[in-house]
């Protein structure tokens, strides 16, 4: 049996060989499982893994699945290591996405180029403000974000679904619940020609850079870690537990509307009863696959776009279940995590067998 | 545990390669394709499993002519247009879009692909390549509120509503037309849960409107949840896409079944002989698009004699579920004494009729 | 609405609320321990499939429940390897649990649907049960509301006034600390979390052997989440998480009976009421500062390596 033993330092190798080492794990799991539901294995494999990289538009529809994981993946990643829980980043980016297709509702078939800055701007606020409830109960109340933040993502969903059913419907779309078609001075600019890769992907990446400058060369962002590693240090540092609190979910919920208003101004081009396939607790996933690293987060959420793009390939050429691909994603998962030990431990055979099997015990001494 | 050796991991990579490579060069077989996508898992019981029975009748019909494929829970965001895409990309000739939703990417996506046929389910646009369809599900629900108003002791309906969409609004307003001609005591309590598929919070929904006196519960929601609740608790109900007859034996007196199966058959059949052209087909029960199940033995023979005159003068066009007079909930006339609602006001309709308790979120 | 449909209501508020209760007081252990499980959504609908598929083929509705517990066991034990045995984060681990559970849930349960099962038997308790009112809200019920009755008590009991109970509580205070007591932090912890995940087994089954009794693809429609969120709600306390289970249970089903007399206020508006309330009930109780950090598990989420 093995045990397992805490390096003095974190292992450089492991660092980027336990990725690779999941994603093989995953694939020969992924092997096993798409034999035992009786498809070709070859098959499988080729439309979930080279599929959705295969041409120029599978590439780009890569970088439109990313684009909102990487944005609040990144930013939820800021948050979480000074220790502050959103995980309402859902509801945060509907909100967003409201207060944008708002603006460009209002301003409908105005063709100025202040309407998307201004719908930005809008969407940004709209997330803020949806944070700022959590912030300011957590700051004046003690509440616990964790559940604020959550319980107002529901109540974001029946907010976009009033707003879709009423107020903001199609005038001549017969009542159905959706709005206006966005006119073009109020849709997002491509980066591709006939793709849908719009300017988010590009703004997903500035706020990469933007984060990984932030975290590791500015003040700010050295006591915002200090906060979290421990609150009373934070306040030292001149950060404190309060300011931490407003900054994490000002600035992921400004990052999630923002996100949001890209879906509706972007691929969607008008607000819809769903707008969100659960992009803000995906990025959950994102930032912690991706280490609370920008640029880890940004790995990741490029991997969990690519299986999701792999899962609707496996579902059009061999009709495999949309159940096969959850199972396969959650795998991934595992091995992500699981593969992450190798970085602080090693293991090492052990002479005696403990009794509570490859488990590590607490009897070390 | 990761006993693994580096020369094992290197040779699955290389074996991938090749067996990706050996796929790539697979050429695809000339069978005609049909495409189709769905909001749900084929699994839900409810609207997806219906339209993917359809599919299975395709199949039925056409043996080794045709491959079908689905792609099951497609989001009604970002995600439709790819998926609708790539479906079109992998030469599916005939595409079935089964949700209102998926309205705008059908249209978007038909355009780059002139060539492929695509047929959307409850929307209103169409193009050269874009039909649409749907069914008069109000047809049945005429039926049903016939059986319901006279069935009734307590006067009180429950009818358990998803979202206030027209589809919903003019299924209740049927119901509450129907129902009020044999029993113009009778009124409809609504409940909208804005879900159109979960279990518990239906059958709580189901609970609530027993609760308030109702003695039968219809529904517009997917599970068969609140006819068990009408099973349990001694009442009676409709059931809703399937014959949920199994669910509760008791307690279902009809049930509207959504039949896709002949739609799809005949598409399919016209796409493939090349007589395929844009259309809106709208069916219902005389189609047999709009279905019934067996008639519970519970059921008297006036009730039952009723129902079929309903039935039959709807098949037959001498009834017609929104004939006037038809008053709105503060007492006006909205339809008078002769005429017929038309079709593009029942498409958008959004206000109650008479009889129908609570208000409609504008 | 006449008395009787009063008792009624009350009724349904009751079992509404009783598959978050399990849920919840399974994860509130976990969490006392210093570990926090988001996997609950996943550990449910394992419960909900396996437990539906023995009941079907035995046609026995209790055995189902045994093998919704084992198999929500097993799906815990599965993020105990994961974030006790890999020192994975326990956040990611949860969510990616409530991923694959979801999936293969849905997989596996694919033959099931369509399938009617007749729910599980009721026992009255003899005299008890018919007492005016107490009896028909309390004493009439099947074993999973009877259980939850029960649950609750013994949970607290077991961690306020038992030896096991402060050692479980330490480990979820400080785990070094504990450690350097002797005790053997990861058992304990993989003790809770097993724990945890047999709660939600049973939770999920409930839901499909009695609440609503069938299978299909994703029938506990984000409960999970509510349980965790009742978890902070009850600020780890037993007898606070009882009252948030029966409170959100409350105003879900109370705003379903203002929609049917027909209050005119759009349904949206109404079915937020649950979320809303539960965070006034919040704000208003998280004031005194002091309370909260005395029930909170000071290591949750926190991973344990024993510092030797």
């Amino acid at each position: 049996m093995m045990r397992l033993y805490k390096r003095s330092q974190p292992s450089k190798f492991w660092i980027y060989a336990a990725p690779l080492l999941a994603v093989v794990l995953t694939f020969l799991s992924g092997l096993l499982l798409f034999a035992l539901v009786g498809v070709s294995v070859p098959d499988a494999v080729y439309a979930f893994f080279v599929e959705p990289l295969s041409d120029r538009y599978a590439l780009a529809e890569l970088g439109v699945k990313a684009a909102p994981l990487i944005m609040i993946g990144v930013a939820l990643s800021v948050g979480f290591r000074a220790g502050v829980w959103n995980i309402g980043a859902e509801g945060q980016l509907i909100v967003g996405a409201i207060a944008g297709s708002a603006v460009a509702l209002k301003f409908y078939e105005v063709d100025a180029i202040w309407v998307l800055p201004l719908m930005c701007a809008a969407g940004v606020a709209g997330g803020m403000f949806w944070a700022a409830i959590p912030a300011l109960l957590r700051s004046v109340t003690n509440a616990s974000e964790i559940l604020t933040s959550l319980m107002l993502t529901y109540v974001a969903a029946l907010l976009l679904s009033y707003m879709v059913h009423g107020p903001m419907r199609d005038p001549d779309g017969f009542n159905f619940p959706e709005s206006r078609l966005f006119h073009d001075a109020a849709t997002l600019p491509l980066l591709l020609d006939g793709t849908r890769l719009h300017v988010g992907f590009a703004a997903a990446l500035i706020i990469v850079l933007v984060v990984w400058i932030f975290m590791s060369r500015t003040m700010a962002g050295f006591s915002l870690l200090v906060a979290g590693a421990a609150p009373r240090a934070g306040v030292f540092a001149g950060f404190g537990k309060h300011r931490a609190v407003w900054f994490s979910l000002l600035f992921a919920g400004g990052v999630a509307g923002l996100a949001g208003l890209f879906e509706v101004a972007g691929p969607i081009g008008q607000l819809l009863p769903g707008i969100s396939p659960g992009y803000g607790f995906s990025a959950i996933i994102v930032a912690f696959v991706g280490r609370l690293h920008p640029v880890g987060a940004m790995f990741a959420g490029l991997l969990l776009a690519w299986s999701y793009l792999g899962g609707e390939a496996a579902q059009i050429s061999l009709n495999l279940p949309v159940a096969v691909t959850n199972v396969f994603q959650g795998l991934l998962l595992f091995y992500l995590l699981a593969a992450d030990v190798l970085i602080l431990y090693r293991f090492t055979p052990e002479v005696v067998t403990p009794a509570s099997g490859s488990l590590n015990t607490d009897t070390v001494s | 545990m990761f006993n693994f050796k580096p020369k094992h991991i290197l040779q699955s990579l290389l074996l991938v390669m090749a067996l990706g490579s050996t796929v790539l060069s697979a050429a695809t077989d000339d069978a005609f394709k049909v495409g189709f996508v769905y909001v749900g898992p084929v699994s839900d019981y409810g609207w997806t499993y219906r339209h993917d029975v359809g599919r299975k009748a395709i199949e039925a019909e056409f043996g080794d002519k045709v491959t079908t494929t689905f792609v099951e829970s497609v989001d009604e965001g970002a995600d439709a247009e790819r998926v609708l895409r790539k479906l079109a990309q992998d030469g599916h000739d005939l595409i079935f879009t089964t949700s209102f939703g998926y309205m705008n990417a059908t249209v978007k996506v038909a355009k780059s692909f002139p060539d492929v046929k695509f047929e959307h389910a409850t929307g209103y646009k169409r193009a050269e390549n874009v039909s649409t369809y749907s069914a008069r599900f109000y047809e049945g629900r005429a039926v049903l509120g016939t059986i319901a108003g006279m069935m009734t002791e307590t006067n009180t309906i429950g009818y358990i509503a998803s979202f206030p969409i027209p589809e919903v609004v003019r299924g209740i307003n049927a119901t509450a037309i129907a129902m009020r001609k044999v029993n113009p005591d009778a009124q409809i309590k609504v409940v909208w849960v804005n879900t159109w598929y979960d279990p518990a919070k239906e059958a709580d929904a189901a609970k609530t409107l027993i609760d308030q006196g109702a003695d039968i519960v219809m529904q517009h929601t997917d599970s068969p949840a609140p006819l068990q609740v009408a099973e349990e608790r001694g009442v009676l109900g409709f059931g809703q896409a399937s014959d949920m007859k199994t669910f509760a034996p008791k307690a279902q007196l009809q049930t509207i079944i959504d039949d896709w199966n002949g739609y799809y058959v005949d598409r399919t059949r016209a796409a493939m002989e090349g007589s395929w052209e844009s259309v809106d087909t709208w069916q219902g029960i005389k189609e047999g698009m709009v279905g019934f199940g067996d008639y519970n033995t519970v059921i008297s023979d006036d009730v039952k004699a009723a129902a079929e005159i309903v039935r039959s003068g709807i098949v037959g066009g001498t009834i017609h579920p929104f004939q006037g007079p038809i008053r709105n909930q503060s007492g006006e006339e909205v339809v008078a004494e002769g005429n017929v609602l038309s079709d593009e006001v029942l498409l958008g309709m959004d206000y109650y009729v008479e009889g129908i308790v609570g208000s409609l979120p504008k | 609405m006449t008395s009787d449909a009063w008792v009624l209501t009350a009724l349904t508020i009751i079992t509404a609320a009783t598959p978050l209760v399990y849920a919840a007081i399974g994860e509130l252990v976990v969490e006392k321990s210093g570990v926090l499980n988001l996997g609950v959504e996943g550990m449910m609908l394992a419960g909900a499939v396996a437990s539906f598929a023995v009941a079907h083929v035995t046609g026995l509705g209790y055995l189902g429940a045994l093998a919704g517990a084992v198999a929500g066991t097993t799906l815990a034990a599965l993020f105990a390897l994961l974030t006790l045995g890999f020192q994975a984060s326990q956040v990611a681990a949860g969510l990616s649990l409530t991923i694959f559970g979801t999936g293969l849930t849905a997989l596996l349960g694919q033959p099931l649907v369509g399938i009617a099962f007749k729910g599980v038997p009721e026992f009255a308790i003899p005299v008890l049960a018919e007492v005016p009112v107490i009896g028909q809200l309390f004493f009439r019920h099947d074993l999973f509301v009877y259980g939850s009755f029960i649950l609750v008590p013994a949970v607290a009991w077991f961690l306020y006034r038992t030896n096991a109970g402060l050692t479980l509580r330490a480990v979820g205070d400080s785990h070094d600390a504990a450690h350097a007591l002797g005790i053997q932090v990861l058992r304990w912890r993989l003790a809770a979390i097993l724990f945890g995940g047999c709660c939600a087994g049973i939770a999920g089954s409930y839901l499909a052997l009695s609440y609503s009794p069938m299978w299909v693809e994703n029938m506990t429609a984000g409960r999970g989440w509510i349980a965790l969120a009742l978890v902070v709600f009850a600020t780890w306390r037993p007898g606070r998480l009882l009252l948030g289970a029966y409170l959100f249970g409350a105003i879900s089903i109370l705003q379903l009976h203002g929609q049917a007399v027909g209050l005119e206020i759009p349904s949206q508006f109404m079915s937020m009421l649950p979320y809303l309330a539960t965070i006034i009930v919040l704000v208003l109780t998280s004031m005194d500062r002091g309370k909260i950090s005395l029930h909170a598990p000071r290591c949750i989420g926190q991973p344990f390596y024993p510092a030797s």
